[in-house]
């Protein structure tokens, strides 16, 4: 089989992993910046992390012929502090013009505060002046109702933005349709224990259609599984999904979504 | 699928599942001092297992979720606990 990541924290990774997710059959490799696990302490902290994201991990991902993309943002866990988001925000123009740079992601709520707020409207700003796709973080657990519906209404406010530009992740069953129902593309990160689990998130197949829903692994520093694309894969087919309709979701619908940016390109 | 498919699939897994639901409720139940508003959100979250109504899963999810609209002043942290302290205050 065959299958994009479109979602993971390879900086958190192995070299090893990389290896396991190529010889499972991944093409492709997004990585969106993320939260750290600790505050950075200034914007020459991201300006490091922005080189990583765009220089080195390209490399390390190349050597097993894996090409690897990246999204750029200060992550919502980050954003309470207004003035360093500013500063932040600031620099990424310059990295945007990186060659494998995708878009500002992955933005969003955390705990859905008025600064996470101001913050999310400086990156869609970003994003607009800069033509730039998003993709977007839904908050946690308690906070991802309340999360996707702020954050769509913000996305809605802006005219510049155009749905299906926008990639929404970490869908659950209670966010996925008001999602799709705006136009946007909807993502489901398979985690062991929070978020969906493979078997839901083919119930959510089942019941939603597959048209614009892609999935990954969020793979990162905490509890999370580099191959759960190619497990849910697995499950699909105990379903009796046919080796089509299970490419078009692992694969295809990847595809179609990044290549609005035609700097995504597969070899 | 079939029911039966579903039941040869899954009903392993989700029998697994269910005694492990019930062992935490047991070990809970044998714990001592008080529970935090995660148990009763637990309690209520599960009425929805029996309530015969269909989409579980997401009534589940919002049972656990902050219903409230506007934005709050200040993040108090970074973390989530998996259900709304609201719902007990």
């Amino acid at each position: 089989m065959r299958y994009i990541e479109p979602h993971g924290h390879m900086v958190s990774r192995t070299t090893d992993d990389y290896i396991d997710m190529v010889t499972a059959g991944c093409a492709a490799v997004c990585e969106p910046a993320f939260w750290a696990g600790f505050d950075r302490s200034s914007v020459d902290g991201f300006s490091d992390y922005f080189r990583q994201l765009t220089e080195y991990e390209p490399a390390r991902a190349a050597k097993y012929g894996l090409p690897h993309y990246c999204w750029l943002c200060i992550n919502p866990k980050e954003s309470e502090d207004v003035a360093l988001a500013t500063d932040v925000i600031s620099i990424i123009p310059e990295f945007l013009k990186k060659p494998t740079v995708l878009g500002i992601g992955e933005i969003g709520l955390n705990k859905n505060s008025r600064n996470e707020m101001k913050v999310l409207e400086m990156h869609i700003d970003l994003a607009a002046r800069h033509d730039q796709m998003i993709l977007v973080h839904t908050p946690h657990l308690e906070d991802k109702l309340k999360g996707t519906r702020l954050i769509l209404d913000v996305l809605k406010a802006d005219s510049r933005i155009r749905p299906e530009r926008v990639l929404i992740d970490h869908v659950e069953e209670h966010t996925v349709r008001m999602v799709l129902d705006r136009g946007h593309w909807a993502g489901m990160t398979l985690y062991p224990i929070s978020k969906c689990t493979p078997a839901r998130a083919v119930d959510i197949l089942d019941q939603h259609g597959s048209e614009r829903l892609w999935m990954n692994s969020a793979c990162d520093w905490g509890e999370s599984v580099p191959l759960a694309i190619p497990r849910t894969a697995l499950e699909m087919r105990r379903r009796g999904w046919t080796a089509e309709a299970v490419d078009q979701v692992v694969y295809q619908n990847p595809v179609r979504f990044l290549s609005q940016n035609p700097r995504f390109q597969l070899r | 699928m079939t029911r039966q498919q579903v039941l040869d699939l899954y009903f392993m897994d989700a029998r697994c599942k269910l005694i492990e639901l019930a062992a935490f409720l047991d070990r809970v139940d044998r714990g001592s001092g008080e529970a935090d508003f995660r148990l009763s959100a637990f309690k209520e979250a599960m009425r929805h297992l029996a309530d015969g109504e269909p989409k579980r899963a997401e009534a589940v999810l919002l049972s656990f979720s902050d219903p409230t609209v506007d934005p709050i002043a200040k993040a108090p942290g970074k973390g989530a606990v998996g259900a709304w302290p609201g719902a007990a205050q």
